[in-house]
Formats: C-alpha cells, sequence, structure tokens
C-alpha cells in the first residue's frame, strides 16, 4: 500500500531535482546522482566561543561543589572549588606562595639556560671535527636514551637539597634535546655552501661564524619551547626527591598530610608559573625568528 | 705579467679516486691554458668530470697528477685564488642582498662599510636596484642567479669559473641571462671559465669551446668561435654558428656511442 503510494511521488521528485539539475547546463551530472553542495561550516563570533568555555569551566566547577555538598564526591579525597580558593587565599597572604614559586623559577631558568647553551654548543662543536663526532657520537646518543629522571636521586645525593641540584636536574634533561638538535643543523648543512665560504678563502673559524652559526640557529631556537617545559619537569622531580622550598615540594607535602586543596592549589599555581614560562619563551623565539630571518 | 703568458693553466690536471670498487679514473691528463680576458666553455655529458677540474682549480681538491698555474704562479690547492660560482645560488637566507654580494670581500677583511659602498653602484646598474635590502626568498631565480654572480665578481679575482649558472633558470630568463652575462664580461674584463650542458649557450657565449668525453673525463677536440663581437641573438641561425653547432653535437655524439660500446663490451 505504502510501497504504490510513495514510489510514483517519489519518481516525480527525483524527475524534479533532475531537472533542476539539468537545467542551467545542458551536460551537467549524470541523471539520479544527488546534488551535492559543499558543506560549510558557520564560525561563532569570539565572545559566543569564550562564553562556552567560561560556561564549562563554570558548570563543572559548580558540580564539583554541589557533588562534594551532598556527598555525592568524597571531599576528603578530591577536596571541593571552596575549599581550594580558601586555601589559596592562605597560601599567598600568610603561606609560602612567592618563596615557593621563586625557588621553582628560579631552578627552571638556570637550568634551562645552562642546558640550552651548553647543549647547542655542543652540538655545534660538532662540525670542527668529523672525527670528534664519530668518537663522542654514540656517548650522546646513549645519554639520549638514559631516562634521564632515573638519575635524579643521584643528582640530588652529589649536590645536595638546595637549588643547585634542581639546576642540575633541569639541565640534564634539557642539555641533550639542544645537543641532537644543534646537531642535526649541523648535519644539515648544504656542503656546497662550505664549498663557496672555502673559494672565497674562508678560514674555518669564519665558515664557522658565518655560515654554521646562523645556518643552526633556527634548529636551535625551535626547541626552547620544549626546553622550557622540560625544564620545569626537572625541577619539580627534584623538588619531589628532596626539597625544602618549591611548588614540588609543596605538591609533595601537601600529598603526604592529606592536604588535598593544597594540592590543587599549588597545582594550579605551577600550571599557572608553566604557562606565563611559555608565552615568554614563546615571545622570545619569535623575536630570534624574525632577526634570524628563515 | 708579459701579456703573452696565458692568466691560467691547466698542466696536465689528473684525477683518480678510490672507490669501494677500486680506482676510478675521473680525469685523464687534461691541460688548458685561458689568456687574459677570454671566454672560454666547456661542454660535455655529465660525469665527464667539468666539475672536478672546477674544484682543482678553485683549490677544492688537491689533483692526482699535474698543476694549476695562475699568472705562472703554481696555484696547486690553494682557495681564494678565483671566483667560483657553483649552480646553485648558494645565497645566505639570513642576509640580504647586499650582505650577500660583498660576501668575498668580507671573508677578505674588507670594511664591511667599504663593501657595502663599493656593492651598492653595482648593483643597481646590473639590474639589482630595488633588491639590495631585500632578503634571498623574494627574489626569483634569475634575480638570485644576478645576486650570486655579483658575489663571485665582486671577489675581485681575474679568473671566474661558472659551473652552469643558468642551468636551473627557464629558456626566456636564460636568454636574458646570457646578455646580462655578456654585458658584465666586457665591463669587467675578466677571465672566464664555463661549464653547460648546453651547446648553444656555449658557443653563442665564448671565443673557444672544449668539448670533453667520458670515462676517463678528458678533452676531445678544442673548437675556437671565430663570431664577431658584440654578438646578437640572430647570429645563432647564421650559417656559421650552425656549423660550429652540428660539429659540437657529433663529437659529443661519438662520444657518448664510444662509451656505450665499452660499456657494452665489459
Amino acid at each position: 500500500m505504502t510501497a504504490q503510494d510513495t514510489t510514483p511521488a517519489l519518481r516525480a521528485r527525483a524527475m524534479a531535482s533532475l531537472h533542476r539539475a539539468q537545467a542551467p547546463h545542458q551536460s551537467g551530472a549524470p541523471a539520479g546522482k544527488p546534488v551535492r553542495r559543499l558543506p560549510v561550516q558557520k564560525d561563532w563570533p569570539i565572545w559566543a566561543l569564550v562564553a562556552a568555555q567560561i560556561g564549562i569551566l563554570l558548570g563543572a566547577l559548580s558540580l564539583w561543589e554541589i557533588g562534594a555538598r551532598t556527598g555525592w564526591i568524597d571531599a576528603f579525597f578530591w577536596s571541593q572549588p571552596s575549599a581550594i580558593a580558601e586555601t589559596m587565599t592562605v597560601f599567598f597572604t600568610t603561606g609560602d606562595a612567592w618563596t615557593d614559586i621563586s625557588f621553582t623559577f628560579r631552578s627552571t631558568i638556570i637550568g634551562f639556560l645552562i642546558g640550552t647553551t651548553a647543549g647547542s654548543l655542543l652540538g655545534l662543536s660538532f662540525w670542527w671535527s668529523r672525527n670528534y663526532a664519530a668518537v663522542v657520537q654514540p656517548y650522546v646518543i646513549c645519554l639520549e636514551s638514559i631516562p634521564k629522571l632515573a638519575l635524579a636521586p643521584l643528582i640530588i645525593l652529589v649536590f645536595g637539597i638546595g637549588l643547585v641540584s634542581k639546576v642540575a636536574v633541569a639541565t640534564a634533561l634539557t642539555l641533550v634535546v639542544s645537543t641532537l638538535t644543534a646537531y642535526a643543523g649541523v648535519k644539515a648543512l648544504d656542503p656546497d655552501g662550505e664549498k663557496l665560504f672555502y673559494s672565497l678563502g674562508a678560514s674555518r673559524l669564519q665558515v664557522f661564524r658565518k655560515l654554521v652559526v646562523p645556518f643552526c640557529l633556527p634548529w636551535i631556537i625551535s626547541v626552547l619551547r620544549v626546553n622550557i617545559g622540560l625544564a620545569l619537569t626537572g625541577a619539580i622531580v627534584g623538588e619531589f626527591i628532596a626539597s625544602q622550598h618549591g611548588l614540588g615540594r609543596a605538591i609533595l607535602y601537601a600529598g603526604q598530610t592529606y592536604d588535598i586543596a593544597l594540592v590543587w592549589v599549588a597545582v594550579l599555581v605551577l600550571s599557572t608559573l608553566a604557562i606565563v614560562m611559555y608565552a615568554a619563551v614563546s615571545w622570545v623565539e619569535s623575536m630570534l625568528r624574525k632577526g634570524v630571518r628563515q | 705579467m708579459s701579456s703573452s703568458a696565458p692568466k691560467l693553466c691547466v698542466a696536465d690536471v689528473s684525477m683518480t679516486f678510490k672507490t669501494p670498487t677500486g680506482a676510478f679514473h675521473a680525469l685523464a691528463p687534461v691541460t688548458l691554458s685561458i689568456p687574459q680576458g677570454r671566454f672560454v666553455s666547456l661542454i660535455g655529458p655529465s660525469g665527464c668530470g667539468k666539475s672536478t677540474i672546477f674544484n682543482i682549480i678553485a683549490g677544492l681538491l688537491e689533483p692526482t697528477g699535474g698543476r694549476v698555474l695562475i699568472d705562472g704562479i703554481d696555484a696547486t690547492g690553494t682557495i681564494g685564488r678565483v671566483g667560483y660560482m657553483l649552480q646553485k645560488d648558494l645565497l645566505l637566507l639570513w642576509r640580504t642582498v647586499l650582505d650577500n654580494v660583498i660576501l668575498g670581500m668580507e671573508i677578505q677583511h674588507v670594511p664591511l662599510r667599504a663593501a657595502r659602498e663599493r656593492a651598492l653602484p653595482l648593483l643597481h646598474r646590473y639590474g639589482l636596484a630595488g633588491f639590495e635590502y631585500l632578503y634571498p626568498n623574494a627574489l626569483s631565480g634569475g634575480m638570485r642567479q644576478r645576486a650570486a654572480l655579483l658575489r663571485t665578481l665582486l671577489f675581485d679575482t681575474d679568473v671566474i669559473l661558472l659551473d652552469e649558472p643558468f642551468g636551473a633558470l627557464d629558456a626566456q630568463t636564460k636568454l636574458k641571462m646570457q646578455e646580462w652575462l655578456m654585458q658584465l664580461w666586457s665591463d669587467f674584463s675578466k677571465t672566464v671559465l664555463f661549464v653547460t650542458h648546453d651547446v648553444e649557450e656555449s658557443i653563442y657565449l665564448s671565443d673557444e669551446v672544449h668539448v670533453m668525453g667520458t670515462r676517463p673525463g678528458r678533452i676531445i677536440a678544442t673548437i675556437p668561435i671565430p663570431l664577431a663581437r658584440p654578438r646578437v641573438r640572430g647570429s645563432v641561425l647564421s650559417g656559421e654558428f650552425l656549423a660550429i653547432k652540428e660539429r659540437c653535437l657529433e663529437l659529443l655524439h661519438l662520444d657518448t656511442t664510444a662509451s656505450q660500446a665499452v660499456n657494452e663490451a665489459a
């Protein structure tokens, strides 16, 4: 019954669409092929996007708070937004917030600078002698494959529980990455470029300064953002193992004393610090890129 | 120097490379003698050792035998004696065109400001006006080649080696660049050794063409080009020009078939 009813209707509709498809240009798509248009996505305005993002955040926080109050979420293990906000105020007014932040910040930045600089120089130095590079390369690869964080307890033993040991862990993590990246730059150097310099009567130092270093700079710059993250990881792990200050130490201490709200506070502060440093390094990177033009 | 002594002399230069499969004879003893101010071309199939000769003359490769003389003085294995332009323009991407062009002077410790002052008028005169402070990525292939050639010229050597400088350019640009090179050559009176695949290009530009053969690389014929200068584009269709071109092509073809015969016998 229904089939009999719909079949002519369907056919009529198909004919109509066929006419529509064929009407503007005679030799259009073959008969029966559905007319399809490019799917177009309409972009939301910025305010709508931001509103959606904030809405999700507020929604999640409210659910958490309500859940904790009604006992649906165990506030002992998960804490709750109101308690976290309270702890945050205490942490910044009467607590060690600024000491901890400054400690973690310093060890990260110093480790980042030492690791990146020394690593880049080491990587560039492989250009000077093929023999030297061949001898040293296996060691660098070994160093790369060792999980550096596994060495952290040893580093703490050697350098003590102060700032130096955190700097050392951060340096260990960043150094190898910079070395390998700078070396990759050296290996990507066009031998014809060196040929050009030597045909102009250049000395090795001139080739290094005027060709190798500027050529490898984009490589070196490209790992800055990776390295700032690694340095922060190194500093935090160092603080986990043994430290008197730092956000990592605050997280560990709060966890051990079941002060879950303080764990959240320290993690939030740490994330903020990470974002700020990442943004700063990205800015430095873009400035440097403008400077080296590649 | 007396004008009779050749500017550049390649005396019995030979080259053998050691390879895992044994010695590879890249260059049989080759002798070339080029007077001051001449434009001389080398043509030949790929693998005939053209680039090897250039590397030896530029001091980038120590020949197995023979010597390179510039102004009659032994210059074998010394760098910085001749201007050498490779096929790739090799412009440094982080330097402006102006700072690329002065690279040779900079390496020779000419103060930067003096070098730039010397280079600027030349950039203006030879078609790079308005490009001085741009970076190489903003330039077309022809413009980049111009910059590379000016860099070679500003290096201030009497002899310049050009290794297929226009090989990667499209046909139109190539013709334009050939005219431009002729202009530069007559303005600067350099001694030029030019490598190309393009028979017509070599005849059109040169005073003398050396045809090279392979296995081992060697010069199989030297053909003087008596066409009057300045040359005009139309001359490539003249009977004289076509006769020379036919001769060159024949020599190249003979060598190809001969080496094929050797290959088949082996």
